[in-house]
């Protein structure tokens, strides 16, 4: 098995064996073969491109091709242990109603994005005075799929107002873990949040 | 018409949709690949509207290929080194199964004296094929189209019988278009004056004119607009200027007269009208208190449903509609929608896409 990215490899940890979870822009469904390989889960995916798709199913992964904007409408209430929202939510067309949906499928819900407030970006935006291209946001700003930039900060806030509670957050920086200030040292942060 | 396949004569009524049942049902299939001890291999290939059970073999009447050569036999996406598919003729139809064309008891051919059937008619048969060859549990149902529908009905009737299902190009219910093409069909066979009612087989001529008729309409649904650009555009056959009559001028016109004549040979018309009926009849959220997802209920198998950007017979759409319903019925369940520029009947023409999906999905 290949390594996982870091925040995958942190949400593959802390998932409990033999559960249901599902993966929302599973991508070509790296965490979801790790799962059913390594803790015998019950692991689908939703994934909007359809070549990533075609390979996941060639793995014998089950997995949907759709929009995780619209796709999740369908989903039964609580009908998975967890959902896995990765380097996702920044590209929603609405992150709020997309926590909602993460939480109403999920009991849990894992969230993982860069971190907008990292000092790289700050930097980028301060000194440049341009739209930051960094390490954790590679992409021109003319070109990147990201519509809604999300701080560490931001998503606490949001994750209050929408009454979900944050049960456990790793940060990282440089694919190593990142303990204090995660607001200004984390590139990517990952949540743990039920409600 | 039949072929040398083998065939399983029933002992048990087959009941009906439409009320009753039809006696001494026979049912004709081939089968490849070799049944394991344990009977944990068997994968059942369900044919479309006008296909019959040669799937990897010769087809006797026309001595062509199989419908799915490319897709089964040893070392293909479905591997009859590993696995043991069986393909029977529907019934209905008119390869060996009992059909319209089949003798009735007073022995002559039913014409339309034979029951109105459904597709879940057509499973009934298909399991009580999987009786008879003593497989309790099919490793997958596989079906592309009218398979796709028979697929689906197999997996929300018999619930047990199935560990994969696998439905390609297909839908869960007809839609008004899809009905309207099959009436257009119908009327054209049954509005030729060798019809007479369906009782033509005693007769010098059939109603080939009106079948063919049906089949060039029904062929035309099969493709893409892009595929035909792409094969005839406006190019004209065999000539360099228009004939100003009503000749065969355009390629594409030549193309859909040779489709309707050959489909003629092989088939039977009675059991064109009878199969487009249960394809329009088809409804399985109908058959589950109007809820799809009542269908598959607390269904164990494994889903995979594919569908074709080209293919504007069963669109995406369609598919999608059951892959909601199968989500909200908590079943496991992949979709993609493979990009081919064939059409509906991009399921069987070469797409290696459609390869590796069903390779991964079945093993």
């Amino acid at each position: 098995m290949s390594a996982l990215r870091p925040d995958l490899a942190a949400i593959a940890s802390a998932i409990e064996p033999g559960t249901r979870v599902l993966d929302i822009g599973c991508g070509d469904g790296a965490l979801l073969a790790e799962l059913r390989a390594t803790k015998s889960v019950d692991a689908r995916g939703i994934e909007i491109d359809g070549g990533c798709v075609e390979r996941c199913v060639a793995q014998g992964l089950s997995v949907v091709q759709g929009d995780a904007d619209s796709a999740l409408a369908d989903y039964p209430d609580k009908g998975f242990d967890y959902t896995v929202l990765s380097q996702t939510l920044q590209t929603a067309r609405r992150p709020d109603l997309m926590l909602d949906q993460l939480l109403r499928v999920g009991k849990q819900a894992f969230v993982s994005f860069p971190n907008f407030a990292h000092w790289r970006t700050r930097g980028a935006l301060m000194f440049g005075g341009r739209m930051p291209v960094t390490r954790s946001i590679p992409v021109s700003w003319y070109e990147t799929q990201n519509i809604h930039h999300v701080t560490v900060k931001d998503f606490r806030e949001l994750a209050r107002e929408k009454d979900a509670r944050i049960e456990h957050e790793w940060f990282f920086a440089n694919e190593k873990p990142v303990s204090g200030a995660a607001n200004l040292r984390a590139e990517f942060a990952v949540f743990l949040l039920s409600r | 018409m039949a072929g040398a396949s083998q065939v399983l004569q029933l002992t048990d009524p087959l009941p009906l949709d439409g009320g009753g049942e039809l006696h001494g049902a026979e049912i004709a299939f081939e089968t490849y690949g070799t049944l394991a001890g344990d009977g944990s291999n068997a994968i059942l290939l369900c044919h479309a509207l006008t296909g019959d059970q040669y799937v990897a073999s010769t087809h006797p009447v026309t001595g062509k290929p199989g419908w799915w050569e490319r897709m089964v036999g040893p070392g293909k996406p479905i591997d009859t080194d590993r696995y043991f598919v069986v393909c029977a003729n529907v019934v209905g139809s008119c390869m060996g199964s009992t059909g319209p064309a089949s003798e009735a008891l007073d022995g002559k051919p039913y014409a339309m004296r034979f029951p109105v059937i459904t597709i879940r008619d057509m499973v009934r048969g298909l399991v009580a094929l999987l009786d008879g060859l003593g497989i309790e549990k099919l490793h997958a149902v596989v079906g592309g189209s009218m398979g796709g529908m028979q697929a689906l009905s197999l997996a929300a009737n018999w619930p047990d019988r199935a560990e994969r299902v696998l439905v390609i190009a297909s839908t869960s219910r007809h839609s008004a278009q899809n009905i309207a093409f099959h009436e257009l069909g119908r009327q054209a066979v049954m509005a030729d004056p060798n019809w007479h009612q369906g009782d033509y087989y005693a007769q010098e001529s059939q109603p080939d004119s009106g079948l063919a008729v049906a089949r060039m309409a029904a062929h035309i649904t099969y493709l893409s607009e892009e595929a035909l650009t792409g094969k005839f555009g406006r190019n004209l056959q065999d000539r360099d200027t228009k004939s100003f009559g009503f000749d065969a001028d355009f390629q594409v016109e030549s193309y859909l007269r040779y489709q309707g004549s050959g489909f003629t040979r092989r088939f039977d018309a009675n059991s064109y009208l009878y199969i487009t009926r249960a394809m329009d009849y088809f409804d399985l959220a109908e058959e589950h208190g109007g809820k799809l997802a009542n269908a598959f209920a607390g269904t164990e198998a494994r889903f995979c449903l594919v569908s074709f950007d080209s293919d504007w017979l069963y669109p995406t759409a369609e598919s999608r509609h059951v892959v909601h319903a199968l989500n909200a019925a908590g079943a496991a369940v992949s979709f993609v929608e493979l990009s081919a520029p064939h059409g509906h009947d991009s399921f069987l023409l070469d797409v290696p896409a459609l390869d590796r999906v069903v390779k991964g999905f079945i093993e």
